[in-house]
């Protein structure tokens, strides 16, 4: 069922859902970006429908909300120790076909993987639901389609696509939202969200990859040109690692708190272990963890790939490393090594 | 289940047994069910979290051995028999005890090595034919020695060898590393005999080459892996080598399993 909405008809119905939800969207900030005078598209907590950014690609991923860069898990006074309350109230977060894929990836992680579910991930993840926005053209260095992220059936509540000056939006289920959608838009017979279904960047992705891929020559190159400063980590919507950190407020140390901060494995440190231990020192060899986890390790483990294709990672590189390159060259190692069997 | 897995338990301290100056066990009030070769994460407020393993089990505590080398064991270090420590835990795999009672048995572990397989070591001790259980201890040097009491039991229970790295003039003992032992060990029949390897990775990777020159095969050798870990639940990501995390998949792997993960 599909309704089409003016844009003022469509900030109602965004003002009647804020009063159930905190809603959560793109969000273009004016100046912010990696220089002067560019602009950042970031997530943001959004009231009012022409804040949200339909037209671009977000450089940071919606993921912040559930596995933010810096979250307090426990509070220690003298002889207690307590856990952080969460935030109160469902969310409506507002994200594309590939970032739905990731968030599935999320949830293998913090829900699926072990023997655990992670409590603090998941009362988080209990309150939102989701509202897809509609992809009609392929971004720069995205590569969905390879990845078969692109299109998406399930898992949302309505979707939203601007078009011609009209929002459109599509319920696939019956919802209370029918009611209210009617009251401020009209009745259309389809508003169904497109699906990008080619990309200009595609990549192929090895079945099984050998062993020799450790010492092949490839990765050689990253090790001159990255820098390790873990930005396509941060950026990336499927990354999940973190670091725990303990902090004392004050020199007597009797008040502190134990946070869980984001962490790359691109980053040094990563691996460090007291004494002075250390595995992969060198970028190349942290850039063949990295792509293997995405492409691989994760696969074997889940039975499907870890990337959804977003191509964050080459919007974010300082050093105009190309991930799905990357992928490329390995999938081409991968053939001349089957070739010389 | 909905407890927080994060949420630490509180344990007494029963008993602290110094074994040199920066290693001592702590005998912790613990009753639950336990491995050797699992660990718990030691969890001090305000320092962090460390990961140790299991060096001792008994009816109501869990023996931990912890050497002091940084933020967080130093902090354990400054508390005492009769007052308490944050755990959580018992996680990872651990050994099944149940594959090292019939035949042929070589252990080989390395410096605090020896906490994950001291369990193991005691159950060898206890099977049917101790006389085919082979254990071979190194230490850097005598003033390293870990476990001094269970070693001499080991030695007249079933066939200790124990090394040093090096001593000072004067030292009676054994002196080399462990891998010089192996190619000696007198064994009926290497291609069905099992092994289990703990200790720093040179030290294991060493050993590994030497068992399978003698004629083990890779499927009847176990290691235990240690990486820099931050929550022991398989969500952090920094232990994970591969397809594999080692807090949850290990710490002990076969080495058949071991082979293929490549940091
Ligand atoms: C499965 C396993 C079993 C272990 N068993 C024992 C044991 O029985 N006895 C013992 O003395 N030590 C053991 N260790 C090593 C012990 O965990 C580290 O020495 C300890 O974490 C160091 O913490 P620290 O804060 O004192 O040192 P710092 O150098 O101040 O460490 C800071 C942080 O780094 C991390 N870290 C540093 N070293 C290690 C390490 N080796 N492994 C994992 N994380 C590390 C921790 O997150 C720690 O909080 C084990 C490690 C693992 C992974
Ligand atoms: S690895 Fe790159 S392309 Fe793949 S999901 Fe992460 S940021 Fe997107
Ligand atoms: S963003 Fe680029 S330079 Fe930075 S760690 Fe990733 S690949 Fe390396
Ligand atoms: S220790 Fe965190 S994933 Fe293994």
């Amino acid at each position: 069922m599909g309704y089409s909405f003016s844009r003022e008809g469509f900030d109602a119905v965004l003002k009647a859902l804020a009063r159930t939800y905190r809603i959560y969207a793109p969000v273009t900030f004016a100046g912010q970006g990696r220089f002067t005078d560019v602009d950042v598209v970031r997530y943001d907590f959004v009231t009012d429908a022409s804040q949200i950014e339909f037209g671009k690609k977000s450089e940071y991923a919606f993921k912040e909300l559930l596995t933010p860069l810096s979250e307090t898990l426990f509070y220690f006074t003298e002889d207690e120790v307590k856990e952080a309350d969460a935030q109160p109230g469902e969310v409506l977060v507002f994200l594309r076909s590939c970032d739905l894929h990731a968030l599935k990836r999320l949830d293998q992680m913090y829900l699926g993987n072990g023997f655990a579910e992670d409590p603090f991930y998941k009362r988080i993840r209990e309150k939102l639901q989701f509202v897809l926005i509609g992809c009609p053209a392929s971004f720069e260095n995205c590569f969905c389609t390879s990845m078969g992220t692109n299109r998406t059936e399930d898992g949302y509540l309505f979707s939203v696509e601007e078009q011609d000056g009209k929002i459109l939006c599509e319920v696939p289920s019956n919802l209370k939202l029918k009611q209210l959608f009617m009251e401020n838009g009209a009745w259309i017979e389809k508003a169904l969200p497109s699906f990008v279904e080619e990309n200009d960047v595609r990549v192929t992705i090895p079945a099984t990859v050998p062993n020799s891929i450790y010492k092949a020559p490839l990765w050689d190159e990253y090790t001159a040109r990255c820098i390790g400063c873990g930005r396509c980590n941060f950026v990336c919507p499927t990354c999940t690692c973190y670091t725990m950190q303990d902090i004392y407020y004050t020199d007597n140390g009797r008040v502190g708190e134990r946070r869980r901060v984001a962490a790359s494995c691109m980053v040094d440190g990563y691996t460090n272990v007291a004494g002075g231990g250390e595995y992969r020192r060198t970028k190349g060899e942290r850039m063949r963890f990295k792509v293997l986890h995405k492409i691989y390790d994760f696969r074997r483990r889940f039975a499907y790939d870890m990337c959804v294709g977003c191509g964050r990672c080459d919007d974010a590189c300082p050093e105009y490393i190309s991930f799905s390159n990357i992928i490329n060259k390995v999938d081409q190692f991968v053939k001349e090594e089957k070739a010389d069997e | 289940m909905n407890k927080n897995p994060y949420v630490p338990f509180s344990s007494e301290i029963l008993d602290v047994i110094k074994h040199t100056e920066k290693e001592y066990t702590f005998r912790m009030k613990f009753a639950g069910e336990v491995k050797p070769g699992q660990f718990f994460e030691v969890s001090i407020p305000k320092y962090g979290e460390a990961p140790i393993s299991v060096s001792g089990i008994g009816k109501d505590y869990v023996d931990l051995t912890i050497r002091r080398v940084g933020r967080v064991t130093n902090e354990v270090f400054e508390h005492y028999k009769g007052q308490s420590l944050l755990l959580r835990g018992p996680y990872g795999n651990g050994f099944d005890l149940s594959l090292y009672q019939e035949g042929e048995v070589v252990v080989i572990a390395g410096g605090t090595g020896v906490s994950p397989v001291r369990g193991v070591i005691h159950g060898l001790c206890e099977t049917k034919d101790p006389q085919d259980k082979y254990v071979i201890v190194g230490f850097r040097s005598p003033d390293d020695m870990l476990f001094r009491d269970d070693l001499k039991v080991w030695d007249e229970k079933l066939r200790l060898t124990l090394t040093v790295d090096g001593a000072p003039e004067g030292y009676e003992g054994n002196i080399g590393l462990v891998t010089k032992y192996i190619p000696d060990l007198p064994l009926k029949d290497p291609s069905t005999a099992k092994a289990v390897v703990v200790g720093p990775p040179p030290m294991m990777r060493f050993s590994v080459q030497g068992l399978l020159a003698k004629g083990f095969r890779e499927e009847n050798i176990w290691i235990s892996q240690e990486r820099k870990m931050c929550c022991g639940l398989g969500k952090c990501g920094h232990c994970r080598i591969g397809m594999r995390y080692v807090c949850l998949d290990g710490p002990v792997f076969t080495y058949v399993d071991s082979k293929d993960m490549i940091d």
